[in-house]
Order: C-alpha cells, then sequence, then structure tokens
C-alpha cells in the first residue's frame, strides 16, 4: 500500500489509480467465509445458478413423483385428464401388485443376492488390491493391466455360452447363476489397488512383518482397517449395480424365482395392462434403493468424485 | 512337531548342544517358510478374481466365437460345424441393419446430450454454492432408480394417449408424437431415459475433475478479461479432456449394450410391431432365447463386439481432437 504514492509521483495519477485498484480487488474477493473452491472465486452464485439447479433437481424428482402420482389413482385416471396431487389409490394398487408377481420373494432374493455379490466383491477386491499395491511378486505389473483392460470389455456380450455353462452345472433358475459371475469385479481390483496405494504405508506392513505377523495376518490386521473407507464405498456401488441389474437375471432366472426388475416387467407382460399398478410397483421397487440414498447418498457423491480423480 | 523329531535321529550326544541346533534349524523352517508366504501369498490373494473373471468373463466371451461357427440350439445344444454360415445368414436379415441403425441412433441421442448436459451442470455445481452436498445428492437421485423402473415410468409419460408428453404438446398447441410407432420418436423417448439415469452421475464425475484444475488458470483468465462463458470453452473443457475421454468411453461402452429400457418400452419387448426401437442386444435375445438359435445370437454377440472395438476407438480419437481444438483456440 506504501507504494502507491510513490507511483503517483513517478508515473503520474493514472498509473495510481490503476494500481491501487490492482492492488484493491483481490483485497475486495478476499474470502471472509466458505472455502472458495468455485470457478468464480469466492464470489456466492446468484439466484440464476440456483434457478438453474433447482430446474435439474426437479428434473431429477419428477419421474418418481409421477410414478407415484399415477399409482395412488385408478386406471382410468389418466384419460380422465392429468391429475396433479395424488389419489387415495396407492395401497389398492400395490395389493394388486403383490397379487400379479411375486413381489416379496422378488425383494427377499434382491436383497441376497446384491448382498452376498457386494460382499464377495469387496472381499476378493480387497485382497487382490492389497496384493498388488503392497507386494512385490514377479507379473504384477503385466497382470494389473491386464485387469484395466478388462475393465473395458463388455463381458455381457458372452450370454450365450455362460447360458450354456450354467445349463451344464444345473444352475439356471438359481440365484448363484446370478450371484457367482458378478463375484468379482474388474473395477473393484482397481479401485482397492489405487486406494491402499495411497493409504496403507509400508511401514505399516513392515512393522507388523517384523513382529513376525504372517503374510494374511499382515493383510487381516493392518491392509483391511486401512482399506474400511474404500471398501465400503465398493460395496454401496456394486450393491446398487446388482439390484438394478437386469439383462443377465431376466435371462437366467425363472418367473416364479426372480429378481426385483425382473418381476417387475412382468407387471407389464399381461394382456390388459394396468398403468396405475405398474407404477406402483415402480415405487415400490424403488423405495428400498430411495432409502439407501437418504443413509448413504453422501458416500455415493463423494465415491464417484473421488473415482473420477483416481480413475 | 516334525522339526524335532528330524533333529533327533542325527544323533547329538550332549543335550546343550541338541538344543542350540534344534532352535537354529527351527529357525531355518521358518524362515523358509516366510519365504514361501511371501512368494506365494500375492498370487494367492489376485487368483479369486482372475479365476472367476477367466471362468464367467473371459471364457464365454471367446467360446462366443466357437459357437457362432455351428449349428447350436438352445435345447438339443452342439451342432455340426457350419463355418461362418451363421454371419452370412445373420449380414443377410433385415433386422440386423435396423438393429445396427436403431443402437447407433439411440446411442448418438443419448452419448452426446449427456455429456454435454453433464458438463453444464457440472459447471454450475462448481460455483460457491451453499448447501453443495444437498444440490450433489439431487442430481444423483435417478442413479438409484432401477433401469426396468425408468422404463417403465417413461413408457408411461411417452404413451401415445393420455401421456403426459404429449398433453403437454397439446398445451402448447403442437400435434401429438406418436411415441411408440414413429422410429425416430421412440428413440428419442428411449434416449430420454438413458440421459435421465446417467447426466448426473456423469455430471459428478466433471464436477470433480474441474475442481482439481489449479484455481490460478482461473484467476489469470479473469485478469485476461475472458468471461465465464468464454472461460468455460476455452479453459475448463479442454483442461478435462481425459475425463471427457473416459466418460465418453464408457458411455460408448454400455450405450451400445442397452436393452433394459428398449425392452420394457411396451409390452411385447421385442422393439415394436415393426422393431422400430430393438437393439442388438434385443436381436441377441431374440435370436438365442426367442428363436433358440444360439449359433446365430453368438454371431450378433461378436459382431456387436467388434463395433463397440470400433467405436470406442472412434470415440477416443475424436474426442481427443475436439478437446485439442478447444486447447488451441
Amino acid at each position: 500500500m506504501s507504494s502507491i504514492p510513490m507511483i503517483r509521483q513517478t508515473a503520474g495519477e493514472g498509473a495510481a489509480a490503476a494500481a491501487a485498484k490492482r492492488l484493491n480487488r483481490p483485497a475486495r474477493r478476499r474470502p471472509t467465509h466458505g472455502r472458495g473452491r468455485g470457478t468464480g472465486g469466492v464470489r456466492r452464485p446468484g439466484p440464476l445458478t440456483y434457478g438453474a439447479l433447482g430446474a435439474v433437481l426437479l428434473a431429477s424428482l419428477f419421474p418418481l413423483y409421477w410414478s407415484f402420482l399415477v399409482g395412488s389413482h385408478d386406471s382410468t385416471a389418466l384419460s380422465r385428464g392429468i391429475p396433479l396431487l395424488p389419489g387415495g389409490n396407492f395401497l389398492a394398487n400395490a395389493a394388486k401388485v403383490f397379487d400379479s408377481i411375486p413381489f416379496w420373494k422378488a425383494m427377499g432374493n434382491s436383497l441376497l443376492v446384491s448382498t452376498v455379490t457386494a460382499g464377495s466383491v469387496v472381499a476378493f477386491s480387497t485382497l487382490a488390491g492389497f496384493a498388488f499395491a503392497k507386494l512385490r511378486f514377479r507379473g504384477s505389473k503385466g497382470l494389473l493391466v491386464f485387469v484395466i483392460a478388462t475393465m473395458a470389455v463388455p463381458t455381457q456380450l458372452g450370454v450365450v455360452p455362460l447360458f450354456i455353462v450354467m445349463a451344464k452345472l444345473g444352475w439356471t433358475g438359481s440365484l448363484w447363476a446370478v450371484i457367482i459371475p458378478g463375484a468379482v469385479t474388474a473395477f473393484g481390483v482397481f479401485w482397492m489397488t489405487q486406494y491402499l496405494r495411497d493409504a496403507l504405508p509400508d511401514e505399516l506392513i513392515e512393522a507388523v512383518r517384523m513382529d513376525g505377523a504372517s503374510m494374511i495376518q499382515a493383510f487381516w490386521y493392518v491392509g483391511f482397517p486401512a482399506a474400511r473407507p474404500a471398501a465400503a464405498m465398493l460395496a454401496l456401488f456394486t450393491f446398487v449395480a446388482t439390484w438394478t441389474n437386469f439383462f443377465w437375471p431376466f435371462i437366467v432366472l425363472d418367473p416364479s424365482n426372480p429378481t426385483l426388475p425382473v418381476a417387475l416387467q412382468l407387471l407389464q407382460a399381461a394382456h390388459f395392462v394396468d398403468y396405475s399398478v405398474v407404477l406402483a410397483g415402480a415405487v415400490l421397487a424403488t423405495i428400498p434403493l430411495l432409502l439407501l440414498f437418504i443413509a448413504a447418498g453422501r458416500q455415493l457423491v463423494s465415491g464417484i468424485m473421488q473415482g473420477a480423480v483416481k480413475g | 512337531m516334525t522339526v524335532t523329531d528330524r533333529v533327533r535321529p542325527q544323533g547329538q550326544s550332549a543335550d546343550e548342544e541338541q538344543h542350540s541346533n534344534r532352535s537354529v534349524r527351527r529357525i531355518a523352517v521358518s524362515q523358509r517358510l516366510s519365504r514361501w508366504d511371501i512368494k506365494l501369498s500375492p498370487y494367492l490373494y489376485i487368483s479369486p478374481f482372475f479365476l472367476l473373471f477367466a471362468v464367467t468373463g473371459l471364457f464365454p466371451l471367446l467360446y462366443t466365437g466357437w459357437v457362432s461357427l455351428h449349428n447350436w440350439n438352445l435345447i438339443g445344444g452342439q451342432g455340426r460345424f457350419i463355418g461362418l454360415d451363421n454371419f452370412g445368414f445373420v449380414l443377410g436379415q433385415p433386422y440386423f441393419w435396423n438393429a445396427v441403425g436403431n443402437t447407433l441412433s439411440i446411442f448418438l441421442l443419448s452419448s452426446v446430450p449427456q455429456v454435454v448436459l453433464a458438463l453444464l451442470i457440472a459447471a454450475v455445481l462448481d460455483a460457491n454454492l451453499r448447501a453443495k452436498t444437498f444440490w450433489r445428492m439431487g442430481v444423483l437421485v435417478p442413479f438409484v432408480v432401477a433401469p426396468v423402473a425408468v422404463g417403465l415410468i417413461f413408457n408411461n409419460l411417452f404413451a401415445d394417449q393420455f401421456g403426459l408428453v404429449n398433453e403437454l404438446l397439446a398445451l402448447a398447441g403442437l400435434d401429438p408424437v406418436r411415441w411408440h410407432s414413429d422410429q425416430l420418436a421412440s428413440h428419442l423417448a428411449i434416449a430420454t431415459m438413458v440421459n435421465f439415469r446417467w447426466i448426473g452421475y456423469n455430471a459428478l464425475i466433471f464436477l470433480a475433475a474441474m475442481q482439481a484444475i489449479p484455481r490460478d488458470v482461473f484467476e489469470a483468465a479473469t485478469i485476461d478479461g475472458a468471461s465465464r462463458v468464454r472461460q468455460f470453452l476455452s479453459v475448463t473443457v479442454p483442461m478435462l479432456r481425459p475425463t471427457v475421454i473416459f466418460v465418453a468411453i464408457t458411455s460408448t461402452i454400455g450405450g451400445l449394450q442397452i436393452f433394459d429400457e428398449p425392452r420394457v418400452f411396451d409390452q411385447s419387448g421385442l422393439g415394436g410391431a415393426d422393431r422400430q426401437w430393438q437393439t442388438l442386444t434385443m436381436y441377441i435375445w431374440e435370436l438365442g432365447w426367442g428363436q433358440r438359435n444360439f449359433g446365430r445370437a453368438s454371431a450378433v454377440a461378436w459382431l456387436l463386439f467388434l463395433m463397440i472395438v470400433l467405436i470406442a476407438l472412434l470415440n477416443f480419437l475424436l474426442t481427443r481432437r475436439i478437446a485439442d481444438q478447444g486447447g488451441r483456440k
């Protein structure tokens, strides 16, 4: 600041004004609160920004609201004009859903398949990630490159032989046919490797090894605890992906023993389709994941954002 | 205690000597064990992934090629070797080329707006917002709705009669669109479902990448007098190049295999009366499980595989080029 009078004397009034402006501008914009991550510096955005976000939010939520809206009226409501508020027919429609598809069985199956798959993906991925990130062995680099390359392979295109294999094993119609092919993912291995590389100091492993721990003990007492935050996120994503998966379960499972998405599309396969029942079913099938989202949506958000930076 | 058993027959006379010798041997054995532990453990730990992936991922994919060279029925099983006949048959089918066109059309209608809208939403989310987490979670809600549920809901929204979209068009004084019979309209409806589910997810990926851009780059641009729109186009987008490529390629691989949403777009699930929205994966299903011809279904699966590799490659080159040009301006 003290230099401004000097500039005025040596370079004239205009230059001094410019210098003062340049000095003052950052001072005015210096953060008083907030962490200043935005593109526009620390300036708080105006109502236009919030308006745009509000519109996006509305678009994300509207289809679900619509589903509930239609699901809470009767079958002819739509032909009488678009309803704006929910009606009182939701429970009656839900009862029709339970009558026409094995809803609760499908819910139980989905819960079982998603939980077991998530557990297995996390266990195998953490184990492999520990090896790739922290242990030295011949061929580790090449094998890791192979894992990463397989992330881009559309394995869904192997459905025909996979079905032949499952038929040979006598597993068609059984939940194992859905669980086993989902039990490992290349993404999971990659994700855990990336995380453990930074999160687990080599010294810690060396220390427990010096204390006489075997490799598997080192994994159990040091590796797994360090991996826990990433493991929780991986479990969450695998759960959601398995719950919403349709193509393979639809092929390999029987309509009498389905997962939720497979059961849900049966609602529409009848001759006469009552959309108030179909959309009530869509709402019912979405509720479990919405509950999960309310409980763990924050983790999903940060999981996606971390994955983006690392992957 | 095999260690002591082995030590004894060597006939040590003095007790003390035997004792010291024994403990030396024990250390040697435990060292040898530990060396094996170090050497074998890594392979043991990665083997579940590789074994299961080989059996349920890699083998089926490669074996698809073998099946495609045979007469192969869902129930009868393997028939005789017929060379490339399945490919010849499939390539001569109008439904195959129809499915190729539909898949590409739905893919383009979903992937391009998806990336553009996700970038815009990410830019808005990147502002210094109040209640950041709330907005971020808000855009992610569609991600937890299963594609089948999304398909059922949008099928109703886009209903030809009494659908909300057509009612709104009528309010605006426009003619109703025949979403379930017009080919392009049906593609638009299906692409909307895909976009609905993935835009928020991709916006968060872009947001994370945006926040990794050093802030002084923007400060320099501001001092140079660049507007916020100009900054977005000339600084943000080029610097997101790797992320845009990543998103473009993952959406290619997923988008070309689309099945769930078009499958539930009508009751029959075959892609409309004239297969207006039958995609290649739906065609694989129709050949394999509708007509029970595994040989032909496998041929289409291989062709789709080639298409995905080709387009992912093209996508990579194209995205890199576009991002490069953005950087040079």
